[in-house]
This record gives C-alpha cells, structure tokens and sequence, in this order.
C-alpha cells in the first residue's frame, strides 16, 4: 500500500536511515506520546515503525504487500500481513494508544468505515494522506484535462491503487459526519514543510499537498 | 476377475525397527525414577529417554541455541543420513552451514518426540515393567507431554533460554506451546504451516487414518510385535490419505495430470493407472517401513487433542499475554489443513494482546508440505527473522 514502490534486493538487514525521514513521518512522530503503544496499518516497508522504535514507542505493523512485509521482518519489525478493510474487525477495542494509517487512507475500499475502525481499536488515531485539492492537482485537471499525476503519486488512473481520494475539506467533512473530533491538523506543503497554522482552510485545501490528522473519538451527542 | 493390485508389501523390519525404538542410533538422554515425566493424562511416565540429534557448536554463554520440532511423521534426523532409510535429514534445506538455521551460527537440536518410534519413549519402546513392546500400555499423550519432556532435554544440555524454537506443522505446534508454557525460556518463536488448535476437519482426516490401521487385520489390537507383522497395509492407506491433504489440487494437477504411469492406455483394472496412484502407492508404501503403526495412532492423538486457547478460558490473547517472545508465523496460501486466514485472524488478535508478532503469508501451490520444500522466499524470511533476532539477542556470526 506504499505510495512509493521501492524496490530493494530481498532480503537484507537495512540500518535505520536516521537522517532521512520523511516529513509526514516526522510530524507523525512528533505527535506520538513515547512509551505509547502503537498500531501502524498500511506499514509499507517499516520506515516509520523504525523511527518510531528510536523514540522508545511500542510499534506494531500492518501491511498488504508481501514484499513490505518481508522486509519489515528482516528488519525485526513486529508486521502482520494483512488489509486495512478486512482485518481491522479482529483488533479489540482499545488495543492501542495510537493507530497510524500513513498515507493509505485512499487506497482503502470503505474509508468511512476504516476510519471508525481506526478510532475504535486506538484512543487516538493519526491519519494522513495526498490532499487531492492541492492546486498543482487542480491545474492539471483544469488546464490539462486529464486526471492528475504528481510525483509522489506517479500512477496513471487505470492501474492507481489509490481508489478514493479526497481533498482536506472532504476529509474534515466525514470528521464530523462519523463525531470525530479533530485534535491537531497540520498540512504540507510540497516541500514536506508544515504550512503555518493561522492560515484558512481554503488556503491549506490548495497549498497543503498533503493533510496529518491527530484523532479522537468526541464526547457522545456533541 | 478384474486384475486387482494393493500397496505394495515392504519387508517387515519387526527387528531393527524395535532396536531403534531402545537403542537409536542417536544422542540419547535418559531420565530414572526419580525425574519422571509427568503426563496430562495424570501417569508419571518413568523411567523414559529422549533419543536427539545436535548439530553445530553451542557457544559460551549458551545463548545460540535453536530447538527444532519435527512434524508428526518426522523425526529427530534433520540434517543427517536416515539410520534406516539412508536417505537424506527431512529439512536440510533449513538446516546446515549457511542455510537459514546455519550450523556455523547457531547450536541446533532436534528430538524425536515422545510417543515417537525412533528412539524417544513410545509405544513401539520395551516397557521395563514387562519386557514387552508397550504397544497400546502406552499412556496417551498429549503436545504440552512431548514439549514438557523436551524442557527435561534442555535442561540436560544445561540450556536456560532457547534462542529460537522452529517447527512446521506438528511441529510448529510445539513451538507455540513452548512459548505459551515457557515464555521465559524462548526467545523466540518460528512457527511454520500450524495453528493453535486442530480443527474438525484435521481431527476427521486423522480418525480416518487410525480406523485404517485398526481395520487391518495384521495390527491384532495393537500387538503386532508379538506376531511379527506389522499393519503395513492399513498404515499404507492411513499415510497415502493423508499425503493428499499435504499437497494441493493445483500441485497434483501440475506434477501429475491425468498422465498414466508407464502405458498409454487405461489397462481396465484397479491397476495404478495413473501416474498419482503410482506416486501414493509409493508414498505409502515407504513410509510404512519406517514408522510405527502405533506410534501413528498416539501422535495424530496428542495433535487432536492441541488447543493452546482452551488450557486459557478460550481466550488465545490470554495464553500470550505480556509475554516477551518474538514470534514470525508463517503460513502458504494452498495449505488447506491450516488455512492461512485462520491463522491470519488469530495473528492479528495476538498482536493486539501485546505480544511481538510477524506474520508473512507466502504464495505457493504446493499445499501444507511447502514448509519442507525449496521455497525461497520462505527461506528468506526465516533468514531475516533469525537474523533480526539474533541482532536483539547478541548474537554475532560464529560462536566463540
């Protein structure tokens, strides 16, 4: 479910890369309470499992692709093979401090109801994924006329995993929809840089490329 | 009369099998009155031996040590010629220097199981009560007694902690029990092709090869020994049953077809025809010259009988809970006697319960047996869980 298929020869002890980090890994981590135990679902290969490890966070993965989970395994990750729309519903209430989904939240069948999962199996959850607002997707559409290509998001529309993308006001419109309540939000530019906070949405809705949502469930009836 | 033909008959080696059963051509570790092996059925079992193999060096602080558990026909004879068959170890794609369980890195043991019939106490074993084969005397036991008497082994060695516990199928069994019973003791687990429990269907499968070797009239209610025959026939059925629900449709399709066995045309006869009928002629037939007719009743038994979550309240999260052990579970998406959704389901709860668990479905049409055959991506990823293991544990290239 990665975004980004590397590949890399099979199998091999790969070090931690500490000093290369994805932004929206960073961020994720950031937000992250250590000693707290953490579900990552839609892994890909574990980077952020491992920069969590240094952090002294309990980690636990979930990933689709065999290949991701092989290489999380040689890189002595705890990663379960496994899709975010169908395993989910053996997790236990409140099995985790935190469950992660980095980035897959589109290549999911039912959003809706994996985001439930999500805030049902974690006290909290953090949520990323491609802003398709992003005003370079918007040009393209508009101007090119054809449906857009990034280059985080390389894949042409017949043979894209990514199946249900959404823009950060979609996203926060579902928030409330399913009583979810929105702790933190940040977005990224295309630099993986975090846009200052006290601009509008509609700012962020066309410059993030990119939204990092920090979870919780709301207080029932509000 | 229509041309009939059954199993082939092998020679019926009544001598040397029951030497093997008292004195195996192995390491043999004996324990005496006063270490009884205390079985689930309430006997203590006493005295008993435990016939092993060793493979490489154990280092200095005893921290590389790697505990393999055979399958239910397997043996303690991983990686070296078979005393009887004189064929090759069952697993020595797994095992030797720069496999995956490399002998240059790690101290590998094996045992045969008790209950077995190729050293370990069994029911082909002389009861020193009587000075007779034990036959169906022997007490049943249960996949906890076989992992308990191996603890016994292990402390002989003067082996605290294990640094991994292998196994496929039957054997993967007793990987999971060690680590549910043992946590402490394991460091960590490689379970292979099993699941925590037996289902229906297994058990079905299972009573169906011990009513055909109790069908038989040669088995005489389990005396055979004393009559110098053995339920070679009925054994036969038993295994070539079984043989089937270790492979696949797709891989029988694909090794055999509807090929016919040395002729072009069907012969109109109960002759084997086909080249599958030949092939599990043959599988039953030479399995039937190394193992015990009994020995099979008592191990499919004690598989039966396994189910990790019911010794817990029937909660399987609960007999792993807290517990420190990395665990890799590693499955094959043709294998129908431990489907992997089943253990995909109850990986997942597991990992929820806080223990460390991987879990890697491997794509393969072989079926069950895959686990001892030449998968390289199985072998990959038991590599690398080793490896990542033995990073945690300390261990560093040979041992000193």
């Amino acid at each position: 479910m990665s975004m980004q298929q590397q590949v890399l020869p099979l199998p091999g002890i790969v070090a931690p890369d500490t000093g290369h980090y994805r932004g929206d890994h960073l961020l994720v981590a950031e937000m992250v309470e250590r000693g707290s135990k953490v579900l990552d679902v839609g892994c890909g290969e574990g980077d952020l499992l491992q920069l969590l490890e240094t952090r002294g966070i309990d980690g636990r993965g979930i990933e689709l692709s065999r290949e991701g989970v092989n290489r999380c395994v040689a890189k002595g990750l705890a990663v379960v093979q496994g899709d975010a729309d169908t395993d989910l519903i053996n997790y236990p209430d409140d099995a985790f401090d935190y469950v992660i989904l980095s980035q897959t939240l589109q290549a999911t069948r039912q959003p809706r109801v994996v985001l439930e999962n999500l805030l049902r199996i974690g006290r909290r959850a953090i949520v990323s994924f491609p802003n398709f607002g992003f005003w370079k997707m918007r040009i393209q559409l508009l101007v090119g006329g054809h449906m857009p290509r990034t280059e985080n998001l390389p894949a042409t529309w017949y043979d894209t995993p990514n199946i249900h993308f959404c823009t950060i006001k979609d996203f926060v419109q579902l928030c409330d929809e399913i009583n979810v309540k929105m702790e933190r939000a940040v977005a990224l530019d295309m630099y993986g840089r975090p846009l200052r906070v006290n601009l509008p949405w509609w700012f962020w809705n066309m410059f993030g490329e990119q939204g990092v949502f920090l979870l919780s469930r709301a207080e029932k009836g509000k | 009369m229509v041309n009939l033909q059954s199993i082939p008959s092998p020679p019926v080696h009544t001598e040397e099998r029951a030497h093997e059963a008292d004195h195996p051509t192995s390491l043999l570790a004996t324990f005496g009155a006063d270490q009884p092996l205390k079985l689930d059925c309430g006997i203590d079992l006493s005295p008993f031996q435990i016939a092993y193999q060793t493979y490489g060096e154990l280092n200095a602080d005893k921290s590389n040590a790697i505990l393999v558990c055979h399958a239910l026909t397997g043996d303690q004879h991983v990686a070296n010629v078979h005393p009887m068959t004189g064929k090759a170890g069952w697993w020595e794609t797994m095992v030797g220097p720069g496999r995956p369980l490399d002998t240059e890195k790690y101290f590998i043991i094996c045992s045969n199981v008790i209950g077995g019939c190729m050293g370990s106490t069994g029911p082909a074993s002389t009861n020193p009560a009587t000075g007779k084969v034990w036959g169906l005397d022997f007490p049943i036991i249960t996949l906890p007694d076989m992992v308990r008497a191996q603890t016994m082994l292990i402390d002989r060695l003067g082996i605290d902690t294990l640094f991994c516990v292998v196994g496929g199928s039957m054997g993967g069994m007793q990987a999971l029990q060690w680590t549910a019973a043992y946590p402490k003791r394991v460091f960590s687990t490689l379970a292979i092709a099993c699941s925590t429990r037996h289902s229906a269907q297994n058990i079905a499968f299972h009573e169906l090869g011990r009513q055909a070797v109790m069908a038989d009239p040669e088995w005489h209610h389990g005396r055979y020994f004393e009559q110098g025959t053995h339920p070679h026939r009925g054994l036969g059925v038993a295994r070539m049953a079984a043989h089937i629900t270790y492979l696949s449709d797709a891989a029988l399709h694909r090794k055999f077809g509807r090929r016919m066995q040395d002729r072009d045309l069907p012969t109109f006869s109960f002759d084997a025809d086909f080249q599958v009928e030949s092939y599990l002629r043959y599988q039953g037939s030479s399995f039937v010259e190394r193992f015990d007719a009994n020995s099979y009743l008592y191990l499919t038994r004690a598989m039966d009988y396994f189910d990790i979550a019911a010794d817990h309240d029937g909660v399987l999260a609960q007999a792993f809970r807290g517990i420190q052990t990395r665990f890799c579970v590693v499955s094959f998406t043709s294998d129908w006697l431990f489907p992997t959704a089943e253990s995909r389901a109850r990986v997942h709860a597991l990992n929820a319960s806080s223990a460390r668990v991987s879990f890697a479905e491997i794509e393969t049409d072989r079926g069950h047996d895959a686990f001892l055959l030449d998968v390289p991506e199985f072998f990959d990823i038991s590599r690398a869980f080793l490896e990542s293991a033995g990073k945690a544990r300390g261990l560093t290239g040979r041992p000193a």
